[in-house]
């Protein structure tokens, strides 16, 4: 038996068999992967771990007790600790308050600050995490922030901790960071879960994997030697993806999108390009290099202070993203959750939000029309789901991704498709099927600009690439020149090393 | 047993559900509640509230506030006496009664949407403000109505029921279609949602804030010229905490302070709870000093109902 067991859970939501019969185990002193794509069950599986869901069939044992939580605060005591994509600081607080947050040193309600500090920075320092405690939350960076909340863990002498997608927002410097603390808490015989989408990450960090399908156990490697990476996104997606790219070549047409001299408060440094229907120019640079700033301007989702856009020749007056839309270009926002998705409100009227008014006369709607379009979109987009009626909330990054793409299309007479990170968070089969839907939107006539932080995908699916670079654009490839180094060279200001990239 | 009944209490119809039952229990235990005149009586009782929650509607389902509709609703009164009064012509105080409201609510929204100030703080301000118009130009005094087709309105009656109660009913009808079948209602319900992902989405964000605030006004014209009518006069002082019955009554219908959820059979509900239990009371003779802990505590626990909902909701 391992240290920390799980055994035959099983969880049903209404309408959906989340985790079914699943059984594994993990032992002392090790770093389980546990990968899937989104809807497989992982995010299930770690509420049910720190407490915040129940298994309707099933335990989890520890060291061979048997675990039932109550509550978030239960799984706490017991040593189970969760760390989130979305952290759990109070940023107006310090670090060394927001590690003694609920267990104050206190003599009679009044905070024994010495002591706390003394105790806190202690603990930070045998773990070997350099931060200095007496800052605010808020003036720290996302890396130091998640520093803070696997101090937390340490501070409660955690003996699993489960980490949710930790290097999602992290810079790689950051990561490197985490990676050495998540080895240093395997030595000293932590049980770590690592929930991750990235492979690479993954093979490095991870003694052992767990791939979850549907619900299921689809496989558990008890060591991660003999196993290839293809064979785990096999069994991710259960089938073999070849080319996860499945680059199609096309023919580009006339120029669709001409920018020229493009600049905002953002954006101080004028930019020009252009995008011809046909094909796919993608925006490659570090974060805050100035792509998606750019991207908003064109969009006029931020007021620009010069420069003209034009498509197909006829200049475009955007103050607006309705402007924008009416001239046929769209933005699919980087920042799904705050700038995307209509939360609380059905999958329907989120696709249908923009192109209502082809569905009206005088403002008053035909329902037929608009659920006609709804179904069709859910059904060309393959939308996961069991009706037009779900909330989108309710869908996963994949999926809510997909409803925005149907957003658009169903929106007449797009002519430029701009997706800002378009497969952020987003497993690998929604992944080719979204590359797949921009090379069929593309073959189509539209000019369709990519931006992405990920190298391989801009190198994977563009006909040509801008890399932007301090808010300027600093390079420009076709596809036939595509070359890594180039391209990261380009990427990366003179005082920087290449670890500053964000992976 | 107990699950069956979590059920139905925090299901889509729940609400409609308690509305019933209480009705059901008031008919049998309150004497003289279920009769022609009193069911007439609580219908008039709730016009007031019940038009302007038609507009307040939108307000909160597009995750704003307005303080100002008791303002609007006297001030409104006020100028349609003064106006039929001067001009001689009822029709043209009504008009100007409802272009002042579209005015006040019109401004409202611009400053709301347009100069980007919060609603709390702006309604909150025209409140006093649109107060003070009232009270200064009738040098805080009611002003008696000249003439006596002006009470007419909400005397006269059709089909046996009074004209006010038919304006509610046909505003209750009109903006029940508004929200679920047009192009406003949707994009209403979309900037409660999220007013940023909305604004990105193409819906202009700042005309439709403009719009739900000028209906606002425009239907506390209709209410405080039907309250004028009803109370034969304007009255500079009249519907002060409006305001709180008006949201009192929406957050019961279910409506989401957060934005992007409203109904208008809930609110329907939440106008008539609160109507029924004014009535009860008054039926029973509970002083009004008591009545403001009961209206209170439905209120709480409405609200309260409302939360284990949307965390029903949420754990799905």
């Amino acid at each position: 038996m391992s240290f920390l067991d799980f055994s035959h859970i099983t969880k049903t939501y209404p309408g959906v068999k989340a985790l079914s019969d699943v059984s594994f185990g993990v032992d002392k002193g090790a770093v389980h992967g546990l990968m899937g794509e989104n809807g497989a069950g992982k995010s299930t599986l770690i509420k049910i771990l720190s407490g915040d869901q129940h298994a309707d069939i099933g335990e989890i044992r520890i060291d061979g007790k048997v675990q039932a939580y109550a509550s978030t605060g239960d799984a706490f005591d017991n040593g189970v600790i969760v760390i989130h994509q979305e952290l759990q600081l109070v940023p107006e607080l310090t670090v060394a308050e927001n590690l003694s947050l609920g267990r104050f040193p206190a003599n009679a309600g009044v905070i024994a600050r010495g002591k706390m500090l003394e105790d806190v920075g202690a603990k930070l320092k045998s773990a070997g995490i350099d931060i200095d405690i007496s800052r605010k939350v808020k003036t720290l960076s996302i890396g130091e922030r998640q520093m803070v909340e696997i101090a937390k863990a340490i501070m409660l002498d955690a003996r699993v901790i489960a980490l949710d997608e930790p290097t999602s927002s992290l810079s790689s410097r950051e990561s490197e960071i985490l990676f050495a603390l998540i080895d240093r808490l395997r030595g000293e015989g932590k049980v770590i879960i690592y929930v991750s989408h990235r492979l690479d990450e993954v093979f490095r960090l991870c003694d052992s994997l767990t791939v979850l399908r549907d619900g299921k156990l689809a496989a558990h490697h008890t060591s991660l030697k003999d196993v290839t990476r293809d064979q785990v996104v096999a069994e991710m997606v259960g089938r073999e993806i070849s080319d996860i790219w499945g680059f199609r070549p096309r023919k580009a047409g006339d120029v669709r999108l001409k920018v020229e001299a493009l600049s905002g408060t953002k954006l101080k440094t004028p930019a020009s390009f252009e995008a011809r229907a046909g094909e796919i120019v993608g925006f490659f640079g570090l974060i805050g290099a100035g792509r998606s700033e750019l991207m908003r301007l064109v969009f006029g989702a931020d007021p620009r202070s010069s420069g003209v856009i034009s498509v197909d020749g006829k200049v475009v007056h955007a103050t607006d993203p309705h402007d924008a839309i009416r001239a046929g270009i769209v933005l699919c926002s980087e920042d799904r959750k705050h700038d995307g998705i209509i939360q609380g409100r059905s999958i329907e009227e989120n696709i249908n939000i923009s192109s209502r008014r082809h569905h009206a006369r005088f403002g008053i709607l035909n329902r037929a029309s608009e659920i006609a379009a709804a179904e069709t979109f859910i059904k060309k987009l393959k939308v996961r789901t069991p009706s037009r009626k779900q909330d989108i909330i309710n869908l996963s990054g994949g999926n809510q991704q997909k409803v925005i793409l149907g957003r658009w299309l169903s929106e007449q007479g797009v002519r430029v498709l701009i997706v800002d990170e378009p497969t952020r968070g987003i497993d690998v089969g929604a992944k080719s099927e979204i590359y797949e839907l921009l090379y069929q939107l593309a073959g189509d006539g539209m000019a369709i600009v990519v931006v992405s932080s990920e190298l391989p995908e801009v190198m994977g699916i563009c006909d040509r690439i801008l890399v932007m670079c301090g808010g300027r654009i600093s390079a420009e490839l076709t596809r036939e020149k595509f070359a890594e180094k180039a391209i990261l060279a380009a990427a990366l200001p003179d005082t920087k090393t290449p670890d500053a990239i964000a992976s | 047993m107990t699950y069956q009944l979590k059920k139905i209490l925090l299901g889509e119809q729940g609400l409609v559900v308690i509305f019933v039952v209480a009705f059901a229990l008031v008919s049998l235990l309150v004497p003289n509640f279920l009769t022609d005149r009193n069911m007439l009586g609580l219908l008039q009782s709730v016009v007031t509230v019940g038009i302007v929650a038609c507009t307040m509607m939108f307000c909160l389902a597009a995750r704003d506030f307005d303080l100002s509709v008791g303002s609007i609703v006297a001030f409104a009164g006020m100028v349609a006496v003064m106006a039929s009064n001067y001009t001689g012509s009822i029709l043209l105080g009504l008009l100007a009664a409802i272009a002042c409201g579209a005015f006040v609510g019109f401004i409202n929204g611009v400053v709301i949407a347009k100069f980007r100030i919060n609603a709390l703080i702006t309604t909150l301000a025209t409140m006093q403000i649109v107060r003070g118009l009232a009270l200064i130009a009738s040098d805080g005094r009611a002003v008696g109505i000249n003439s006596p087709d002006f009470y007419q309105l909400a005397l006269s009656k059709f089909l046996g029921i009074p004209t006010p109660v038919w304006v509610l009913v046909v505003l209750f009808g009109i903006f029940g279609f508004v929200l679920n079948r047009t192009v406003f209602g949707k994009n209403t319900l979309a900037i409660g949602g999220n007013p940023e992902a909305s604004r990105l989405a193409g819906v202009n964000v700042d005309r439709t804030r403009i719009w739900i605030f000028a209906l606002q006004g425009v239907v506390c014209g209709i209410a405080g010229i039907l309250l004028a009518s009803r109370i034969t006069s304007g009255q500079p002082n009249a519907a002060v905490g409006l305001e709180l019955s008006v949201i009192s009554a929406c957050v019961l219908g279910g409506v989401s302070l957060a934005g992007g959820r409203a109904t208008m059979s809930g609110v329907i509900v939440g106008v008539l709870i609160m109507g029924i239990a004014e009535n009860a009371m008054n039926l029973l003779n509970i002083p009004a000093f008591y009545q403001y802990i009961v209206r209170g505590v439905i209120l709480l626990l409405a609200v309260l109902l409302d939360n284990l909902r949307s965390s029903a909701l949420g754990r799905r």
